[in-house]
This record gives structure tokens, C-alpha cells and sequence, in this order.
């Protein structure tokens, strides 16, 4: 038998939703375990921090889709264009002189949010094949003008020379990779707690509904166009801050960035992950990378097939994916106490 | 949010468990970083493939120490996986040297890491110029783009052709390939009437070739990255008529190398072509490479796999000088000035640049024995890399 | 310029085969499939077997490998496409990557990561003279196909039972079914036969295209973006767009080589948004 939920005192003869809601913002045992376990790594696995560093990256990027796809229901194939945008900024900054880190991140989430704003007209005026054909071009548009820009982008063969500062004027980005991870782990901490406070908030509630029936939405009074637009800027900010850690961390930045492989391995990580679950991109983030880190030096080619696979079985049978499928676990074992 | 991610942090952690590395001081631990999987996985293969060849014709073992390959996927054009790679070979796997590159932007990537790391980097295939200038701890054995793009200008000009239409990638490469032909060209006196540059991801050539075909140059000279863009080029060559209009085919020998010359069948027959490695060269050292590929693998071992021969014999040379303890600075030492008699010809690593000079061939495509090889019929000694 | 808008032409029609059968099922179902390109992969390595290992005819290998393709394609609805009709657009996509993947997979594991090379009869080699210009016998050949196709279809869809009932299907599917028409075995059907062209298509264009095991990611963009252009649904539509494209992009090539690539995604986009249902609007089948 479960006992009655204790309510606090302020929320005594509140109405009803209230409670609902700040019981939503309370931080669960498995969302704490999560973080902590991310700081043990740093003193567990101190030989494979860079890998670390890279899962936590992507997670980020995966989380900024998170934001369209899982909550607003955009699909988009060319997300990498704001994670390219990102990258070559933080890189290109450091070649006019500007060695800071942080500020660094502050321009490359300003060009990506910019760009986002720019684009997000296009992308919501059509249905979801052209939604799909837009984004995609978008982003191969940013791969040519990358690809031809030699002299600023360095092409195909990349932008070298990046020359990151000292984070916060203290710590150097070493070959081990222990200031990286660190850092990435705060950026991204500081990110997911943004996210989360709007998500759970009434705003994300409504990013939901709109997701869920466009109709009712627009009857209930909820301002579509503007909060798309706005949930879309925010996930280009996201995608770019993302795209610039992996270049203060790397100190290069490769074509690749902007490429097709990206975003398309970034919406496997996502599904597999779980998506409208904020933890969803990093958990597959982690299993993919992680995966393709041991089945890739296995055998190439088998990699792509099992990743097929693996997509095919989790459209087909794991709703929600990983992260789903826990949560049903979770449900499963409280109905059983 | 009730979720028990313990599971999931578990696992995250259970999976980070790496593959214990026996660690041991009787091995010389050579770290191979190359692309085995994705649309260059072909690069990949023949590097690795290249290299154990050599092992298995000269033993594994050197100056009374085993020697290991320890192979890592960079997966395509993927700096930050090529950079994290090399970290991580020389951080857990601590190698000794850190091999490979069929990339540029990989072999580019981990030029900080041979640095900070000392670790002697030996490029296999890489052949942008500027690579060598990006750490004093690499060394190339492979070649670099305007070192055979060069000779392929100044034969054209001696065998008196004297206006050449250029066409290439659009890409990094494809435009130093252009800029140092036309360099090299313009400077022994010829003409560029046209020059093109096609999309890496062109399916279709008709309406470029026909615009130089319109143009009546004497000689068409190609730069395109082997693979489609090779064979779809060569077959708008040969459909269109351009040899028969008497424009000549002028190339590097990426667009016929013997990887994939096959593929282009009867359509490659009397391209002209420079390069410093072919199958059909004659010597002794090239039977053998040859002979020693054929137990690794069943397909044609292509220039790549050479470089990465090469690469195995320099630090077996190196391991011998310094008695299998291999340190950075005294094996960059013994890196430079070294001579290697390799199946290409004869091979010298310059003691200023620490690049290749080589022998680079004039090369025509024939039928020998019912296949299709590069047949060398010129050649100019002793080239170095013109891009420093 | 005859020659640029002939081979414009050509190409035109390449990209018509293969994209025609997936306008028709996302027009009909609303189904996206991403994976339309593994069929024309298939067609093409199929063709390399055929002419290659087992020696039969070009002409001969065409019939067979649409019928190989529409095959296989009816086994692939039946197991995967067929639970996610009533389904979001996301999980489409994802099931049709990851079946691309596979195929990419399949491909390299059969057949090696390398361009395959295929012989062609000696009747369609080489060039022919028409009126003063130099025309490529294949083109020609590839024309005509093109050509029978198109007419094949509209007249199956205008004078034919089954023309009617995929057109009722496409136009209002509730009411379609009301009739007594049963639209999945309608679908199946029709996925069939565009699978089968994309695979006629696929194997036409190794000639023109190349075939390696990449072709379905490399390819992907020409062919939704004709889809997506021309209109989903709309034979006439690809029709147009696939012509379009094919002289533009030629044309382009010839006259702007610099600006190439650019040309198609701006164009796109543009396009997109001043038409944001295709060229032809949406569901009139023909």
C-alpha cells in the first residue's frame, strides 16, 4: 500500500495543477545518480576522458534536438548546419584573437541561435517532407560554401591552428583531456539545467500540446509561430554551443561537422535514446558511441549493418527507446511492490 | 521524473572498461590510425594491408623486439576522431609510433598530439604538402600532390604540348593539384586556355566535357579523386570522342591507380599518367611486395599500400638504429636522410623537410597479359616536393 | 546546345524512372520512404550480376530485374513498410535509414566498397548523328524507355480498372475503401511496380550514375527533391520536375560551372517555399 503524498506547506489549498507541477520539478533519485556518475567518471576512467568528453557532446547536440523533435515534433535531417556553424565560429574567433573559451561559446551560440531565427520561417511554413528537403539543404548549402571558402574554412582538409585560451584563465586543455571533460561537463550541466526549467515548465507543457494537436492548441490560445520559433532559435543555440565545445576541445575543425553523417547519426542517437525525456539523448549518445567504438574496430562493416538493424528494431518495437523502455521497467516494478 | 538510470549510469560505466593493454617492454607498439570503415574504407584496407604484408615478409620482430600493430578506425574524414584516437593510443595504448592516414584532415588533426606526445607520426599516404611543416615529429612515405602533379606539366610541355585545359575536384586537393600544374606549366612557357572545377558529389560530366571539348585544347589535364568521379569522367572522355578529337588525356595517377584501374576498363587504354608507384614497375623489391601482398589479400595492392610497406621498413630501419629503444627526438634523428630501396624505386626521406623524394614515372595504360596496368616509359629522378 | 538540352533530357528522364515510384506511394499512403534509393540500388547490382556472373543479355537482364525488384519490394511492405502506415512521418524516416543502412551494409559485404563496372552491348555504345548533332546512343535508348514508361503509365491510370482504383485511392482513401476498393492490397501493388521502375531506373543508370554501395545516401537528395518538387502524387508533376532538374542542373553545369552545386539546394529552397505543395499541386494523380 502507498502512502498519500505529503504536501508541502505553501501548496496547502492550492489548486490541483499546482501540485502536479512542482511534483514535475522535483529532481528524481535516477536523474542525481546520472550526474554524479558523470563526475566519477572523471575519477574513474581518467584514460578515456577524451571518449567521455565526445558521448557528452553529442548528448548536448542530441539534447538540442531533443527540443524540436521530441517536444515540438519538427523533424529535421540537417541539424548539423547549426553544429557546423558553432564549430567554425569558436575556431574562427581564436584566428582574430580571441583566445577566451567561454567567450568563444558565447559567439558560436549567437551565430547558431541568429541562423536558427533566420531559417525558422522556412522551416515551419512547410509540411513535414518539405520540412525534411529544406533542412537538409540548408545544411548541404553550409557544407558547399564551407567546402569552397578555402582560405577562411580550410576546406575539406579543415581549419587548423585553433589556439583555445586558458578556461577561465586557469585551466590549459591537456592531452589527457581532463580540463576538456571538465568543462564540457559544466557547460553542459549549466545548459541541461536551462532546459529542464523550461521544459517542466508550464512552456514546455504547451510545446507538447502543440506537438500533439496543432488544433487544439491554437483554441486553447497558445501562440504557435512564435513558440516554435523561439524553441527552435533555442535549439540552434544549443546545437552551436555543442559544435564550439567540440572545437575548444579538439582544437580542430573538420568539414565534417557540417556533413550529412552527422545529423543522421545524430537522430539514431536521439530515437535510440529516447526522445521527450531530456536523458534520452545522452543515454544514446553513450550506447552509440560507445558501440561504435568497439564494433567499429571489430569490423567495419558490420557497424553499419547492426546500426540499421538497431534503428529498424527500436522504430518497430521500442517506443521511446532506451530511455522508454526503462521507464516502462520502472512502472512495471512499482506496480509489482 | 522517476527514472532509474541507475541501469543506465551502470552501463555507461561497465562499457568504459577498456580492453586491457598488456603492457609490455619487449614490444615496439606501432599505433595504425586509418580509415577502415565508411566510403574510404578502401584506404584503410590497403594501408593496413600494406603494412602486414611487410611483417609477414621480414618477420615481426626487430632489434630482438616483437613488433605490434595496434589498428584504430577513423571512420572517414573525422579529425576529432582521428585526434582522440591518437590520444588514446599514445595515453593507454602508449606506442611507440603513431602510423596511417589516408586523409589529410586526419593525418592534419594529430600533428599536436605527435608534438605535445614526442611520438615519431609516419604519414602512409597522406599527400598534402603543408602536413610535414605541422610537427618536427612527422615524416611522410607516401607523396605529395604537387611533387607528381609537377613532373606530369613539364613532360607535357617536352613532348610539345603546348595548350592544356585543366578540370578537377572541387575540393582541397583538386585545387592544389590545379594550382601546381598550372604553376609548374605556365612557367616552362605553356598556356591554360580553361580551367574547370566539378562538384565532389557530380554524377553527371557530359556538359563539362563538352565545354572542353568546344574549347580545342591540345591535352585535358584530370584531377579527380579515384573512385566514381574517376570512372564517370573517363567515360564522358571516351563518349564524347575527345581522344579522337585530339585532346589528350593528362593525369596523376590517382585516377588510374591499380585499385581500381579494372573498374575502368577498356575506357582508360592510353591515358597518360604520373605517378611514383605502379604495379607493373620492374625490380626485384617490387615481386616481393607484390608476392607478400598477394598472402594478406586477394585484391591489387594500389599505391597506398606501398606507402604503408615503406613505412613499416623505415621504422624497422629506425628500430635497428637505436636498438629497438625508441625514443622521439633520437628516432626523428634516424628518420631523416634515410634512404629505403622500396618496391617503387629508390626512396630518401629529406633531412630538412622530412618528407619524400622520390622517382616520379611517366606512365601509360596498356594490356599486359590480358589485364590493365600503368606501363612506365619516362621518369624524372629525385623530385622533391615542390609545395615548400 | 542542342547537346546540353538532349543530355539535360536524358537525364532528366533517369531521374524520372527512379523517382516516379515514390511520388506515387507518398502521394497515395503519405508513406516517406527514404529507402526508395535501395531499390534502384538493387536494380543496378542486379544488372552487374545479370550481364556480369550469369551472362544474359542487357536487354534481356531489364524485364528481369523489374520484376526482381517489384518482388522484393513486396516482401520488404509486408514485413517492415506495412506497420507504420498509420504512423508518425518521424518513425517513417527512421525505418527507411535504417534500412538504408542495412542495404549499404549488404552492399559492401557482397560486393566490395568499389565503383562496379558494367559492360554495355556494343549497339548502345559510342555516338550517333542526328541532324548535325552528336547524340550518345545510350541517352537515346534511355529517352525511348522514358518515353514507353510514361505512356505505359497514363495509360494504365486513365483506361484501365486498376488505373482507376489507384487513382480513387490517391484522391480520398476513406471514400475509396467505402467503395469496396481495398487500398492496401491497391498499395502493395502500385509500391511494386514503382519499386520495379526505381530498380529499371537504378539499373539504366549505372552508366550514368555509378554504383557503389553508398548509392542510396548519395543519391537520396535528387530524388526527394523531385519528388517534393514535382508534387507528391502527381505523375505529370515528377514528370516536370524530373525534366527540369535534369536541364537545369546540366545547363548549370555548362554555362555556371562555378556556381553548380549552389544552383539546386537555392533553387530548391525557393522553390519549396513559393510552392510549398510542388509544382502541380498535391494528390492529382494524372
Amino acid at each position: 500500500m502507498k502512502e498519500p503524498p505529503v504536501i508541502p506547506r505553501e501548496l496547502l489549498g492550492a489548486p490541483p495543477y499546482l501540485h502536479v507541477l512542482r511534483r514535475r520539478e522535483r529532481w528524481g533519485k535516477g536523474e542525481i545518480v546520472f550526474w554524479i556518475a558523470l563526475v566519477a567518471v572523471f575519477f574513474l576512467f581518467p584514460k578515456n576522458l577524451l571518449l567521455a568528453s565526445q558521448i557528452l557532446i553529442a548528448g548536448l547536440f542530441a539534447l538540442s534536438l531533443d527540443l524540436i523533435l521530441g517536444y515540438a515534433g519538427i523533424v529535421t535531417l540537417g541539424h548539423a548546419a547549426f553544429f557546423g556553424l558553432g564549430a567554425y565560429t569558436a575556431g574562427l574567433i581564436t584566428k582574430v584573437g580571441v583566445h577566451d573559451p567561454l567567450l568563444g561559446l558565447v559567439a558560436a551560440g549567437a551565430v547558431a541561435a541568429a541562423a536558427g531565427w533566420l531559417t525558422s520561417p522556412l522551416v515551419l511554413r512547410s509540411n513535414d517532407l518539405g520540412r525534411l528537403m529544406i533542412t537538409l539543404g540548408i545544411a548541404m548549402l553550409l557544407y558547399e560554401v564551407a567546402n569552397r571558402a578555402t582560405e577562411i574554412t580550410g576546406g575539406v582538409d579543415g581549419l587548423q591552428g585553433v589556439e583555445v585560451g586558458l578556461v577561465l584563465g586557469l585551466f590549459r586543455f591537456d592531452l589527457l583531456g581532463r580540463t576538456a571533460y571538465l568543462y564540457v561537463l559544466a557547460v553542459t550541466f549549466a545548459l541541461f539545467l536551462l532546459v529542464r526549467a523550461l521544459m517542466l515548465s508550464p512552456y514546455g507543457l504547451s510545446l507538447r500540446c502543440i506537438r500533439e494537436n496543432n488544433r487544439r492548441a491554437q483554441a486553447v490560445g497558445v501562440p504557435i509561430r512564435s513558440r516554435l520559433t523561439n524553441i527552435y532559435t533555442l535549439s540552434a543555440l544549443l546545437a552551436g554551443v555543442a559544435g564550439a565545445l567540440l572545437t575548444q576541445t579538439t582544437q580542430f575543425v573538420g568539414i565534417e561537422v557540417l556533413g550529412f553523417q552527422r545529423s543522421a547519426d545524430l537522430l539514431i542517437m536521439l530515437i535510440v535514446g529516447g526522445t521527450a525525456s531530456l536523458y534520452g539523448g545522452f543515454v544514446g549518445a553513450a550506447v552509440f558511441m560507445l558501440a561504435q567504438d568497439r564494433l567499429a574496430n571489430l569490423s567495419p562493416v558490420y557497424w553499419l549493418f547492426w546500426l540499421g538493424l538497431l534503428l529498424i528494431v527500436v522504430t518497430l518495437y521500442l517506443d521511446g527507446g532506451v530511455v522508454g523502455g526503462l521507464k516502462r521497467l520502472a512502472a512495471w516494478w512499482e506496480r509489482r511492490r | 521524473m522517476k527514472l532509474s538510470l541507475v541501469r543506465g549510469a551502470a552501463a555507461l560505466a561497465a562499457a568504459f572498461a577498456c580492453t586491457g593493454v598488456l603492457a609490455a617492454g619487449n614490444t615496439i607498439k606501432v599505433g595504425v590510425i586509418a580509415e577502415m570503415s565508411g566510403t574510404f574504407a578502401d584506404f584503410g584496407q590497403q594501408i593496413t594491408n600494406g603494412a602486414k604484408a611487410y611483417m609477414k615478409a621480414n618477420g615481426d620482430t626487430v632489434a630482438g623486439k616483437k613488433v605490434e600493430l595496434i589498428i584504430k578506425d577513423a571512420t572517414g574524414p573525422a579529425p576529432d576522431v582521428a585526434k582522440r584516437l591518437a590520444q588514446e593510443l599514445v595515453v593507454k595504448d602508449e606506442v611507440d609510433f603513431i602510423v596511417g592516414f589516408g586523409l589529410t584532415p586526419n593525418a592534419m588533426a594529430v600533428a599536436a598530439v605527435a608534438s605535445e606526445a614526442k611520438k615519431p607520426t609516419v604519414i602512409m599516404n597522406a599527400a598534402s604538402s603543408v602536413i610535414t611543416t605541422k610537427s618536427p615529429y612527422i615524416v611522410r612515405t607516401s607523396m605529395t600532390l604537387p611533387q607528381v602533379t609537377e613532373p606530369m606539366a613539364l613532360w607535357a610541355w617536352k613532348s610539345g604540348v603546348k595548350k592544356v585545359y585543366t578540370i578537377v575536384a572541387d575540393y582541397g586537393p583538386g585545387h592544389d593539384s590545379e594550382k601546381a600544374f598550372r604553376t609548374a606549366f605556365t612557367r616552362a612557357g605553356g598556356e591554360i586556355v580553361g580551367d574547370l572545377r566539378v562538384p565532389l558529389k557530380n554524377p553527371e560530366f557530359g556538359p563539362f566535357v563538352q565545354r572542353i571539348k568546344d574549347a580545342k585544347p591540345q591535352a585535358v589535364f584530370v584531377f579527380m579523386p579515384a573512385g566514381e568521379l574517376a570512372l564517370g569522367f573517363m567515360k564522358a572522355y571516351n563518349e564524347r570522342g575527345l581522344a579522337k578529337a585530339g585532346i589528350k588525356l593528362l593525369t596523376t595517377g590517382d585516377l588510374t591507380e591499380d585499385g581500381i584501374i579494372e573498374a575502368l576498363g577498356d575506357h582508360a587504354l592510353g591515358v597518360i599518367s604520373t605517378h611514383h608507384y605502379s604495379m607493373a614497375h620492374d625490380s626485384p623489391e617490387n615481386k616481393a611486395f607484390l608476392a607478400a601482398y598477394a598472402q594478406v589479400s586477394p585484391q591489387r595492392p594500389n599505391f597506398m599500400a606501398v606507402g604503408a610497406w615503406d613505412g613499416m621498413a623505415a621504422i624497422y630501419e629506425v628500430a635497428r638504429k637505436l636498438n629497438g629503444v625508441i625514443d622521439g627526438d633520437r628516432a626523428m634523428q634516424a628518420f631523416k636522410g634515410m634512404a629505403l630501396k622500396s618496391p617503387r624505386g629508390t626512396l630518401r626521406i629529406d633531412p630538412d623537410t622530412r618528407d619524400v623524394v622520390q622517382t616520379v614515372y611517366v606512365r601509360e595504360v596498356k594490356k599486359v597479359a590480358g589485364k590493365l596496368y600503368n606501363v612506365e616509359f619516362d621518369q624524372f629522378p629525385n623530385v622533391k616536393d615542390p609545395g615548400k | 546546345m542542342a547537346t546540353i538540352l538532349f543530355d539535360g533530357i536524358a537525364y532528366g528522364m533517369l531521374l524520372f524512372l527512379i523517382s516516379v515510384g515514390l511520388s506515387v506511394t507518398l502521394g497515395m499512403m503519405g508513406f516517406i520512404n527514404l529507402a526508395h534509393g535501395v531499390f534502384a540500388m538493387i536494380g543496378g547490382y542486379l544488372l552487374v550480376t545479370f550481364t556480369g556472373k550469369a551472362g544474359l543479355s542487357f536487354f534481356l537482364a531489364l524485364p528481369l530485374i523489374f520484376l526482381a525488384t517489384a518482388a522484393f519490394s513486396l516482401v520488404l511492405e509486408g514485413s517492415l513498410y506495412r506497420q507504420l502506415y498509420r504512423s508518425t512521418h518521424l518513425k517513417q524516416v527512421l525505418l527507411t535509414v535504417g534500412i538504408i543502412l542495412v542495404a549499404v551494409a549488404a552492399a559492401t559485404y557482397a560486393f566490395g566498397p568499389a565503383q562496379q563496372p558494367v559492360q554495355l552491348p556494343e549497339v548502345l555504345a559510342g555516338q550517333v548523328v542526328v541532324l548535325g548533332a552528336e547524340l550518345s546512343r545510350y541517352k537515346l535508348f534511355l529517352i525511348a524507355v522514358g518515353i514507353a514508361v510514361t505512356l505505359a503509365l497514363v495509360f494504365g491510370l486513365e483506361r484501365t480498372r486498376f488505373g482507376a482504383r489507384i487513382r480513387a485511392s490517391v484522391d480520398r482513401q476513406s471514400t475509396a475503401e467505402a467503395m469496396g476498393i481495398h487500398v492496401g492490397r491497391v498499395f502493395q501493388l502500385t509500391l511494386a511496380i514503382g519499386s520495379g521502375l526505381a530498380g529499371l531506373g537504378g539499373a539504366l543508370g549505372v552508366n550514368i550514375l555509378g554504383l557503389d554501395p553508398h548509392f542510396p545516401l548519395k543519391t537520396l537528395v535528387y530524388f526527394l527533391l523531385v519528388v517534393v518538387v514535382g508534387g507528391a502524387g502527381s505523375i505529370p508533376g515528377t514528370l516536370l520536375a524530373a525534366m527540369v532538374l535534369g536541364i537545369a542542373d546540366t545547363a548549370g553545369k555548362y554555362y555556371l560551372p562555378e556556381v553548380g552545386a549552389f544552383i539546386i539546394y537555392a533553387a530548391m529552397i525557393a522553390l519549396l517555399l513559393a510552392f510549398p505543395h510542388g509544382l502541380l499541386g498535391r494528390r492529382r494523380l494524372a
